[in-house]
C-alpha cells in the first residue's frame, strides 16, 4: 500500500478510490450487476414465473441462454430476478444492522457503566449463538418471507458491528479534540454528532461493505434449506436449492445461480477490503 | 497585577487504579492559588501529575477529594448544567496540535464551535466575522478558513487551537505543554504570541511545561511539582536565583547548556554557575 497520511477529505478519498484497481474493478462489477438486476424486465423476453412444461430442463441454447428449469422457466431471467432479492437482502439488513450496531456501540462507549455492560452482554449473547442457528430459529418462528429473513439477519449481524463500533468510539474518545469540545461546554449529543460520528464514518462504510457478503451467503443458505425465501419468489439460494435434485441431469440449473452468488460475494468482499485500506489505513486487522 | 484570587485548589487528590487493588496517586493533597492576570507555571518532570492537576482544575476529571474554587465559587461540587457557565470562563490549549483538532472539521468550523455551543453570534455571518477576527488575532490568513487540519504545520495548528480557546473570551487560559511538541523556532513564535495575547486581552494563564527555559520566559510565578505534590512555589526570579527545595535545584541544574556559547542562550543565567 502506498504511504498514506490520514488525509480523509472527500476529494482525497475519491482520488484514492479511483487509483485503487481492486476497488474500481469490483465496484464496476457490482454496478453492472445492480444495473442488470434493475433492468431485468427490459433485458429479458421471458417472465420469471411463466412456466412452459413442454420445455422442461432444456440445456443452454435455443433462445434460453442458461437453459430452462424443472418447470420450463428461463434460468437467465430468473437469475436476475433472484439477484434483485439477493441484493435487497444484501443491502437492507446490513444497513439496518450497521445502524443498530452503531447506535448500540456508540451508546456503550459514550455512557460506559451500566449501559455499556448491558448492551455489550446482549451483544455477547448474540455472538455466542451460531449465526445460522439463530437465523433458523427466528425464521421457524416467523415463517419464511423476505421480512423475516431481513429481521433474522439484522439480529445475527448487529452484535459484531456493535463490538467494533464501541472499540472505535473508545479510541476516538481518547483524542484531545473530544476533550477540547467538552471543555468548550459542548454537550454529549453535540460531541457524538459533530465529533465522534464523522470520525466513525470510514469504519462504518467498511463494516457495511464487509458484512454484505455474509448477508448474501446467509440468505442463500437459508433459502437453500427451504426456510428463507419461499416460491414463487425467486432468490439465488432458492434456485440452487431446488435444482439439487437435477444436479446430474442438468448441472447448469445449479451452476448458473451459484456462479452469480460467487461473483456478488467476491466483488463485495474485494470492494470492502479495498475500502478498508483506503479509508482506514490504521485498522487493517479489523 | 491585582491580588485577587482567580483560581484556587484546596487539598485536591486524584488517584488512578493500578490493578491489584492498588492505586497510583497522581495528585496528592495539592493546594495552590492563582491570581487574576498572572501567568502561573506548573513545572515538573513527565508523569508528576501536572496534566492531571490541570484537568482537575478545569473539571475535565473529578477529584477524589478536595475542592476547586473559581472566582470564589466551589466548582468541584457542581455538575453538568451548573458547571457549564464556568467552562466558558476557562479554556485550554492542548499538548498535541495534531490530535486536538478534529480531522474532519475545517478551520472555520473548529474555531466557530465554541461560538455555536454558546449561541454567541446571532447569524452565520456574524460567526464568520468573529472567526476571521480570531484568525487575525493568532496571525493566520483568512484564506485558511476552508482548509482541514492536516493541511497545516504543527505551529499553525497550535495557533488554531489558541484561536479556538480565545473564542469565548475566557478569563483563564490553560496551556498544557502547548509548545512542547513544536520545534524551537516555532516555540518562540507561539510563546511570543501567547505573551502578546496575555497582555492585550488581560488573560490569566496556567502554563504547564517541563521546559524551564520556556517557563522563565513566560511565567510570573512558578509551582514546582514532583510525584503528585507541589514542592516549591514562588516568583520566577526567586525560583531561578535561589531555589530552596533540592528538587528545584536538581531541575535547574539539568537544563542542557552549551559550553562556551555565551550567556544569552542560557536561560538560567548565572544560577547554576559553579
Amino acid at each position: 500500500m502506498k504511504k498514506t497520511q490520514k488525509q480523509n477529505t472527500g476529494s482525497d478519498i475519491l482520488r484514492r478510490i479511483l487509483h485503487n484497481k481492486t476497488a474500481m474493478i469490483s465496484g464496476i462489477i457490482i454496478l453492472i450487476i445492480i444495473a442488470l438486476a434493475v433492468l431485468a424486465p427490459i433485458l429479458s423476453d421471458y417472465d420469471e414465473t411463466s412456466q412452459d412444461l413442454l420445455k422442461r430442463l432444456m440445456p443452454p441454447g435455443n433462445g434460453h441462454i442458461f437453459g430452462t428449469d424443472e418447470l420450463g422457466r428461463d434460468v437467465f431471467t430468473r437469475i436476475f430476478y433472484g439477484t434483485r432479492v439477493s441484493l435487497m437482502i444484501a443491502l437492507i439488513p446490513t444497513a439496518l444492522a450497521v445502524i443498530l450496531g452503531a447506535v448500540a456501540g456508540i451508546c456503550a462507549a459514550q455512557f460506559r457503566g451500566a449501559a455499556d455492560f448491558i448492551i455489550m452482554r446482549i451483544a455477547d449473547v448474540m455472538l455466542a449463538i451460531p449465526g445460522m442457528l439463530l437465523a433458523m430459529v427466528v425464521l421457524y418462528t416467523l415463517g419464511g418471507s423476505l421480512a423475516s429473513v431481513i429481521i433474522s439477519l439484522v439480529l445475527v449481524e448487529w452484535g459484531g458491528i456493535a463490538v467494533v463500533v464501541r472499540t472505535a468510539t473508545l479510541e476516538i474518545r481518547e483524542c484531545e479534540f473530544i476533550e477540547a469540545a467538552v471543555s468548550t461546554g459542548a454537550g454529549r449529543l453535540r460531541v457524538i454528532i459533530r465529533h465522534i460520528l464523522p470520525n466513525l464514518v470510514p469504519t462504518l462504510i467498511v463494516l457495511f461493505t464487509l458484512n454484505i457478503p455474509s448477508s448474501i451467503l446467509s440468505e442463500s443458505a437459508l433459502s437453500f434449506l427451504g426456510i428463507g425465501i419461499q416460491p414463487p419468489q425467486v432468490s439465488l439460494g432458492l434456485m440452487v436449492g431446488v435444482s439439487r435434485q437435477y444436479l446430474f441431469q442438468s448441472p447448469h440449473l445449479a451452476l448458473a445461480p451459484a456462479c452469480m452468488i460467487m461473483i456478488l460475494v467476491l466483488s463485495f468482499n474485494f470492494l470492502g477490503d479495498a475500502l478498508r485500506d483506503i479509508l482506514d489505513p490504521d485498522r487493517r486487522t479489523l | 497585577m491585582s491580588e485577587q484570587i482567580l483560581l484556587s485548589a484546596d487539598k485536591v487528590t486524584k488517584s488512578f487504579p493500578l490493578g491489584n487493588r492498588k492505586r497510583h496517586i497522581a495528585v496528592n493533597n495539592v493546594s495552590l492559588e492563582m491570581y487574576r492576570g498572572e501567568t502561573l507555571a506548573l513545572v515538573g518532570e513527565s508523569g508528576c501529575g501536572k496534566s492531571t492537576l490541570a484537568k482537575l482544575l478545569m473539571r475535565l476529571t473529578d477529584a477524589d477529594s478536595g475542592r476547586v474554587f473559581f472566582d470564589g465559587t466551589d466548582i468541584s461540587a457542581l455538575s453538568g448544567r451548573a458547571l457549564r457557565p464556568y467552562r466558558r470562563k476557562m479554556q485550554m490549549v492542548f499538548q498535541d496540535p495534531a490530535s486536538s483538532l478534529n480531522p474532519r472539521m475545517n478551520i472555520r468550523d473548529i474555531i466557530a464551535e465554541p461560538l455555536e455551543v454558546w449561541h454567541i453570534c446571532k447569524s452565520r455571518k456574524e460567526t464568520d466575522e468573529r472567526v476571521k477576527e480570531l484568525l487575525d488575532l493568532v496571525e493566520l490568513k483568512e484564506s485558511y478558513l476552508s482548509r482541514f487540519p492536516h493541511q497545516f504545520s504543527g505551529g499553525q495548528k497550535q495557533r488554531i487551537g489558541i484561536a479556538r480557546a480565545l473564542a469565548l473570551n475566557p478569563d483563564l487560559l490553560v496551556c498544557d505543554e502547548s509548545v512542547s511538541a513544536l520545534d524551537v523556532s516555532v516555540q518562540a513564535q507561539i510563546l511570543n504570541l501567547l505573551k502578546r495575547l496575555k497582555k492585550d486581552l488581560g488573560l490569566s494563564c496556567l502554563f504547564i511545561s517541563h521546559d524551564l527555559s520556556v517557563v522563565n520566559f513566560i511565567a510570573d510565578r512558578v509551582c514546582v511539582m514532583r510525584a503528585g505534590e507541589i514542592c516549591e512555589t514562588g516568583d520566577v526570579s526567586a525560583i531561578y536565583s535561589s531555589p530552596t527545595h533540592d528538587y528545584t535545584k536538581y531541575l535547574l541544574s539539568s537544563i542542557p547548556r552549551t559550553r562556551g556559547m555565551g550567556n544569552q542562550v542560557d536561560p538560567g543565567d548565572g544560577v547554576m554557575g559553579s
